[in-house]
């Protein structure tokens, strides 16, 4: 039986293999390539999107468990909060390589969203599951901090 | 970090680019339109909408030639920087190759070095050229003419470049077209925003793993449990009765699933039985190698350098110590793994791949496919990540891809992808090293002699990358030998051991291990002799522009005093021709590991060209070189299985584990050499210096995490 659930605010049907994971259907089928495969095993979070508004790891996600939800990817991902993170990313030049940076944006997206004044310790745990093997994190950590400050968020 | 955001908000203000990002240019930036009006030369393209293309010939992997190679360009032509754009150059060595290796590579931090002067001229050529077409248009000489920001004007008059591109084109190419002196230079040392920051902050950037090509398969590859396996039998029923998966075919390198789409592969591989002959792999468990290692490293080795008489001054000390240093095998684990696009065609192929040798892998995948070289297509990607991964010199990665497309009948588009598993167990690992060392002080503590041997793996013996007329392989001792430091008595030794392993350069070489062998040996025979550690390093130093560096990190620091419960250490390291000296603040952290709070860090690599780049190098560098000295190692199990397959077991540094990293650069006029390396070798001996001088613990044996470091530190990791 097909899964259904909202892509980008899309409608999406996938009728494949109930075994994929949602990074694939959004990869592969829906065929948006900002979500990047890292790991496979949840540990580098560089398939990070959004599950009705919060971090989920697309690489461990079943896709039936997004049956009727709302799944948001980079490609997707809008909001003051979403605007004010990347303007801080590119403003200080955060990404290197940046395969990672999808993720790390999401994951920081996230965070804010549940917490609008991260301190350094939240920052430190809730990104703790995006690894950036360019070792961008010291400007990870101040983009996040700049974003806080710029983003007009109601808390 | 505060200051640099605040210069950048400054340079960004009114450039258009923040106002920009209100997410409707969202991926239009950094890529160039095609259809040139004017190429003045192989690297410069004046496009018709006025943007100005740099043809880059170095694989933009993170470290910034992209941003670094169209900086140089610009500066030389007097654009505007919101006019650049760029573009990967195709598989060309007659036009693009690296001048310093002859073919196209990067490596060995050479983007900038080699370019220098090549870009510099290639952009003066193009606005040689552009001035005599705004001089010849509007009849005035062209030494009257200005360039400003991309503006052409003599008086009220004005034109871009692309008004003038058309008869630019029929201008005469300068010979020797006239450099700007440095006090002209208007982008060339600031912080110019990166060209790419943005597509790769939306995920807009495409990488090799996002191409889809028509009626194109996935395939992935199971490689034999231990190196030098060859497959024997394939039981492929189980996975070819998995949906989606189309062939099983066995190539040299493993055994290989195609399927329609990803997922697919990865389960029909999960379903494959596969009988492996072992009988000529490598079996050896890395705790029986290092028996071997530590044997043979009682040898005194191939002499690599010697002045006076370390023997003999080592006999006359007051004082001497030794140590046996042991370094892990390390892979580079960059974060998009190793793939690669190939569609054949009728006499050749297109091939899409971050290549980090790109006439080298689309030679190997044009001679596997049995096509000329002349009728295959790079489309260079960027990649993401590599330290040293993606440059092979057997083009190991290249030829696999190439042989699962000819396995499959070679005809049909394959995007051939690793999954980390294959990457964490994969090989071409920095080697296993041991490294045996003696010293000595005389009576008033001064460093007499150090006699150091290297053991372990050469990767470039027997490559095309080593002139078998060298005695021996410098990027096994490099940083011992030709040290900035003058000792008066000193020989280097080297052992080569035999290995079936396969090993590679892994993020600045034979630095990873020369360089925390010399500073921290170097830094226990200070203490010894009851020396200042800066002073000490001072007075051996024979190069100023390594003095400069040691002096500017103490003053940014404000010394080596720590406040309590902390404790601070120094390291410098000269490497591909970068001088870069740290201090690190570290404390004793919950895991018993140490936690470092901060790394200050003075740099001089000559003229700097983007100061914000170079940082976030020595940032990433650090990183880089932390994560691994405290956590990561890959081992082999009895029967040659490696023991590491993914992050969870290879692990890698997070956000929390990132000390804050402030840097100072040195406002070199020296040429250009690198800093996507260099940043790395004093990181890990700062911090062992510091954890010394904190806790009283030496630690030889690499990472710290390793369970014999850990029983001695108390710590429960």
């Amino acid at each position: 039986m097909a899964v259904e659930f909202l892509l980008n605010g899309k409608h999406m049907s996938f009728d494949g293999d109930p075994d994929t994971p949602l990074l694939w259907v959004i990869r592969d089928h829906a065929g948006l390539t900002g979500t990047k495969y890292g790991c496979g095993i949840a540990q580098c979070g560089a398939c990070t999107v959004h599950l009705d508004g919060k971090n989920r790891r697309s690489c461990v996600t079943p896709i039936d468990t997004v049956a009727g939800k709302t799944v948001t990817t980079i490609e997707g991902v809008s909001g003051p909060i979403a605007e004010a993170v990347q303007k801080a990313w590119v403003a200080i030049d955060v990404p290197q390589c940046g395969f990672c940076q999808s993720g790390q944006v999401m994951s920081a997206i996230g965070l804010l969203a549940q917490k609008p004044r991260p301190t350094d310790a939240d920052i430190d745990a809730g990104m703790a599951g995006n690894i950036c093997r360019c070792a961008t994190y010291v400007r990870i950590r101040q983009a996040i901090k700049d974003a806080a400050a710029g983003a007009k968020v109601s808390a | 970090m505060t200051a640099l955001a605040t210069d950048r908000r400054q340079f960004l203000a009114g450039s258009g680019l923040v106002l920009g990002l209100a997410l409707p240019m969202r991926g239009a930036r950094a890529m160039a339109p095609a259809g040139p009006t004017f190429a003045p030369n192989a690297f410069v393209r004046v496009l018709p909408d006025n943007s100005v293309s740099v043809v880059i010939k170095h694989v933009e992997f993170g470290q910034g030639p992209a941003t670094g190679l169209a900086t140089i360009v610009a500066d030389e032509m007097d654009a505007d920087w919101e006019q650049m754009r760029i573009e990967f150059a195709p598989a060309n060595d007659p036009l693009y190759k690296n001048l310093m290796f002859g073919t196209m590579g990067t490596g060995g931090s050479t983007a900038m070095a080699n370019s220098w002067l090549q870009m510099r001229n290639a952009g003066a050529a193009a606005r040689a050229m552009l001035v005599a077409a705004a001089a010849k248009t509007w009849g005035v000489p062209a030494s009257e003419i200005k360039v400003v920001k991309g503006v052409v004007s003599h008086g009220a008059r004005k034109a871009s470049f692309g008004d003038l591109a058309a008869t630019a084109a029929t201008m005469p190419v300068p010979d020797k077209p006239v450099l700007k002196t440095p006090d002209q230079w208007t982008l060339i040392g600031t912080d110019v925003p990166k060209i790419d920051s943005l597509i790769k902050s939306t995920g807009a950037a495409q990488f090799t793993m996002d191409i889809k090509r028509p009626n194109m398969v996935v395939s992935v590859i199971q490689h034999p449990p231990a190196f030098g396996g060859k497959v024997k039998a394939v039981d492929d029923k189980a996975a070819l009765a998995v949906p989606g998966v189309v062939a099983v075919k066995a190539i040299p390198q493993g055994v290989v699933v195609y399927a329609k789409d990803t997922y697919a592969a990865m389960k029909g591989r999960n379903a494959l039985n596969v009988d492996w002959d072992l009988s000529q792999a490598e079996t050896r468990s890395t705790e029986t190698m290092l028996r071997d290692y530590l044997a043979q490293a009682a040898n005194p080795g191939t002499q690599c350098e010697a002045n006076g008489d370390a023997a003999k001054a080592l006999a006359g000390a007051a004082k001497t110590i030794e140590a046996t240093y042991v370094f892990p095998f390390l892979a580079h684990a960059p974060m998009e793994p190793m793939d690669a696009v190939i569609e054949p065609k009728t006499g050749g192929a297109d091939f899409w791949c971050g290549s980090q040798f790109q006439v080298g892998d689309t030679r190997a995948v044009a001679g596997v496919l049995g096509v000329p070289f002349e009728g295959m297509t790079l489309h260079e990607q960027y990649a993401g990540g590599s330290f040293g991964r993606r440059a092979t010199p057997d083009m190991g990665h290249a030829v696999e891809s190439a042989q699962a497309v000819k396995a499959l009948g070679g005809t049909q588009a394959v995007k051939h992808m690793w999954t980390r598993e294959n990457d964490i167990t994969g090989g071409r690992y920095r080697p296993l090293m041991v490294h045996k060392v003696r010293g000595g002080i005389d009576a008033k503590g001064a460093i007499v002699a150090i006699d150091a041997i290297t053991t372990g793996q050469s990767f470039m013996i027997g490559t095309p990358f080593f002139d078998a007329k060298e005695p021996f392989d410098d990027a096994m001792v490099e940083g011992l030998t030709k040290s900035a430091y003058g000792f008066p008595n000193l020989r280097v030794g080297v052992n080569v051991t035999k290995n079936g392993v396969p090993t590679l350069w892994w993020r600045s070489v034979g630095n990873t291990h020369t360089a925390y062998v010399m500073e921290t040996f170097l830094d226990r025979l200070i203490e010894l002799g009851k020396q200042d550690p800066i002073q000490a390093r001072l007075a051996l130093m024979k190069e100023e522009r390594a003095k400069t560096v040691l002096k500017r990190v103490a003053e940014l620091a404000g010394g080596l005093t720590a406040k309590s419960g902390r404790a601070r250490g120094v390291a410098f390291h000269k490497s591909f021709g970068s001088f870069v000296a740290q201090i690190a603040e570290v404390s004793v952290g919950a895991d018993g590991l140490p936690k470092v709070h901060k790394v200050w860090a003075a740099i001089d690599c000559g003229v700097p060209i983007n100061p914000n780049v170079m940082r976030a190098q020595v940032e990433g560098g650090i990183g880089y070189g932390l994560g691994h000295a405290l956590y990561a190692e890959i081992t082999l199990g009895e029967g040659g299985v490696v023991q590491q397959s993914n992050f969870d077991t290879y692990r890698s540094l997070r956000i929390g584990e990132m000390p804050d990293v402030e840097v100072a650069i040195i406002k070199s006029t020296a040429d250009p050499t690198g800093i996507g390396e260099p940043g790395l070798p004093p990181a890990a001996p700062a911090v062992a210096n510091a954890w010394r001088r904190l806790t009283g613990k030496v630690v030889d044996r690499l990472p710290f995490a390793h369970p014999s470091n850990l029983a001695a530190l108390g710590g429960k990791a």
